[in-house]
């Protein structure tokens, strides 16, 4: 094999027929470079999947309410289904053990934000401490609401990274007073959310101080929890779709309404949604390698084949090669080697073209499902790796096939 | 150097069997030229294939040199005609994309001589056949005569004990015969075994001893006085 006589040889006898050789490679070429492709694109939809999910905590669940459609203990249906502060301490206390963060939502759609001669429309969000992490917000400049903000019903804001460039511009908000819908507060921080603008043209206030300021009582909107998360994803899983069926359970209860309105209490659970999607993502994922590993299937079939080709071509070459006392192994050695030479030059090329192709166009994908397709180069590798290997299998019969040959009847005239 | 005794070979052909060589007993000494002659199915190739180890007899014996020659494994075969045997064939036979050098060094390949030696005494034995000057050439680049000398060359290469030639001058017009027969004369001259299948009388002529086969038997084997392939003769 690392016989360098050989390596003169085999490199003598592709050079000779140049075309011949790269037909043959251009089969395994093009399997490799589509299943680098497919693959790439697989890691593409992964990258964008995962970051649609990075927006919120992915072990989230949230609850609200609505109208009741149904009829329950003779109630009629069309009443509001409105949550209270208690439901609130209720579900804390109850789930304390699984639950990680914790916050109740009042909030207002459309509030008027003013800051010197700038005005806006922006949400805004009465909510607790907890709210930075269940909405995986990172700090830009100050800080988060804080637990004595919302014990104390103070009047400051945190800022989206959106809204501080729409009414500050290049100023510099920490500390300066903006008008929520006619009532000052003080800006204390401005944070960026990975969902991008759309997640980053909200305001935060503690919830204490939204019901007071605008007529919530202890009223509440929706609620919004994580669970505890284990390191076995499945039983992650489990414990947050239990907690979800128990919480609705429990706000159903205690407002009446029938177990089976399902727009009157909605309870969502992202790591089921999530569990959900990955699985499509394995699926699709599984579906590619089938398709790769077919296409290069139908590589490998192409060498063999045009392999075969070569020995019947070459039958009196190597009759004559064997006449001048050429072993079968020498035969069966250069066939071979030919083979897994050529698939791997061929492989490599496909490779690096796959690679250098999804390089350049990658940068230019980026949608919410496809995000920067690459590929992970290991597994590139191991598919070479194995192409060679399976190339070598294929090489082999008509290795066999050449050594089996009779310079007699090679040689016969005809 | 040769010596066969009863040696049959029968062919199948569908449900037929046809028995080609029908019990032949043959000796060559060191130094020898013989012209095997013979009509075309009289099994005159066919007893230089076993000979030459590219076919097995079904029975008799064969020793080359001294060694039995049977039930040899491709290997040992492989081995034994690498030593002691060097090929001529009707139709040249040599290989199409390699140059008349790397031809004739091909013997010495299979016998894992490295590639400075090699190419050394392969350029040797195209300067023999008178051939140095051509030596990058390609079979295609030559003519009939020339691709032959390059065989011989070839044969020559890996200094073998016999030199089997069949039909050496099958494919060439008869002033090339002659210069080919000459070769193969002067390479008789310094002491190498040769055994010529031809049915040409004046190519037998010029071997040292006749042999005729008729249906699978020698049914005349004849010493005969030379006759010289010197070109001017021909012309």
């Amino acid at each position: 094999m690392f016989n360098i006589e050989r390596w003169q040889e085999i490199f003598e006898t592709l050079s000779k027929n140049k075309l011949r050789t790269f037909l043959t490679g251009l089969s395994v070429a093009s399997g490799i470079f589509i299943l680098v492709i497919l693959l790439g694109f697989s890691t593409g939809i992964q990258k964008g999947v995962k970051s649609q999910f990075e927006q919120d905590a992915t072990n989230r669940i949230s609850v609200w309410t609505g109208v009741t459609t149904k009829g329950y203990k003779g109630l009629n249906p069309g009443r509001l289904v409105q949550m209270k502060n208690s439901d609130h301490e209720n579900i804390s206390r109850k789930y304390d053990e699984n639950l990680e963060y914790r916050t109740a939502l009042y909030s207002i759609w459309g509030g008027i934000i003013t800051y010197k001669n700038q005005t806006g429309n922006y949400r805004v969000e009465g909510a607790s401490a907890d709210q930075q992490f269940i909405e995986n917000e990172t700090m830009v400049a100050g800080r988060f609401i804080n637990n004595g903000d919302v014990e104390k019903a103070e009047k400051v804001t945190v800022i989206g990274n959106q809204v501080k460039k729409d009414i500050f511009k290049e100023e510099d908000p920490i500390g300066k007073s903006i008008e929520i819908m006619g009532i000052n507060f003080v800006v204390v921080g401005v944070y960026s959310d990975p969902g991008g603008n759309r997640e980053e043209t909200r305001v935060f206030i503690p919830i204490t101080t939204a019901q007071k300021a605008f007529n919530g009582g202890d009223k509440v909107r929706s609620l919004a929890y994580t669970v505890k998360m284990s390191d076995n994803f499945d039983d992650a899983v489990a414990l947050s779709m239990a907690l979800s069926e128990n919480i609705d359970k429990d706000i159903r209860t205690s407002h009446f309404v029938a177990p089976d309105d399902r727009s009157a209490v909605r309870v969502w659970n992202t790591l089921e949604e999530a569990k959900k999607i990955y699985t499509l993502l394995d699926t699709i994922r599984a579906v590619f390698w089938f398709v790769g590993i077919g296409t290069i299937i139908a590589g490998i079939v192409g060498v063999s084949n045009i392999m075969l080709i070569v020995v019947k071509e070459r039958t009196k070459e190597i009759g004559i090669r064997k006449a001048i006392g050429a072993l079968p192994s020498s035969i069966v050695g250069m066939i071979l080697q030919e083979a897994i030479f050529i698939t791997a030059i061929a492989g490599f090329s496909g490779l690096f073209l796959g690679v250098g192709l999804l390089e350049l166009v990658s940068p230019m994908v980026n949608s919410d499902f496809i995000k920067f397709p690459q590929v992970d180069f290991n597994t590139a590798v191991t598919t070479v790796i194995l192409l060679i290997v399976a190339g070598a299998l294929a090489g082999f019969i008509p290795a066999r096939r050449a050594a089996n040959i009779k310079p007699i009847e090679a040689l016969r005239d005809e | 150097m040769i010596e066969i005794k009863e040696l049959h070979k029968s062919y199948q052909m569908g449900a037929n069997s046809l028995h080609v060589l029908k019990g032949i007993n043959f000796e060559a000494k060191e130094g020898e030229m013989v012209a095997i002659m013979g009509s075309s199915g009289s099994g005159k190739s066919t007893f230089l294939n076993i000979i030459g180890m590219l076919d097995e007899a079904d029975l008799g014996s064969y020793t080359l040199d001294g060694k039995i020659i049977k039930n040899l494994n491709e290997k040992i075969a492989a081995r034994y005609r690498n030593q002691f045997l060097g090929f001529i064939f009707q139709s040249f036979n040599l290989i199409s994309y390699k140059s008349a050098l790397d031809n004739v060094s091909m013997p010495l390949y299979y016998q894992g001589i490295k590639r400075n030696e090699r190419t050394e005494k392969a350029m040797h034995y195209l300067e023999k056949v008178g051939l140095a000057d051509w030596a990058e050439h390609l079979p295609s680049e030559l003519s009939g005569g020339q691709k032959q000398r390059v065989a011989i060359a070839r044969a020559l290469a890996s200094n073998p004990k016999v030199l089997l030639a069949d039909e050496p001058t099958g494919a060439l017009d008869s002033s090339t015969s002659y210069e080919v027969m000459e070769l193969i004369q002067k390479i008789n001259d310094e002491g190498k075994t040769i055994l010529c299948v031809t049915h040409e009388d004046d190519i037998a002529h010029m071997c040292k001893r006749i042999v005729h086969l008729k249906d699978g038997i020698i049914i005349d084997d004849d010493l005969v006085s030379q006759v010289r392939a010197k070109k001017q003769e021909n012309v």
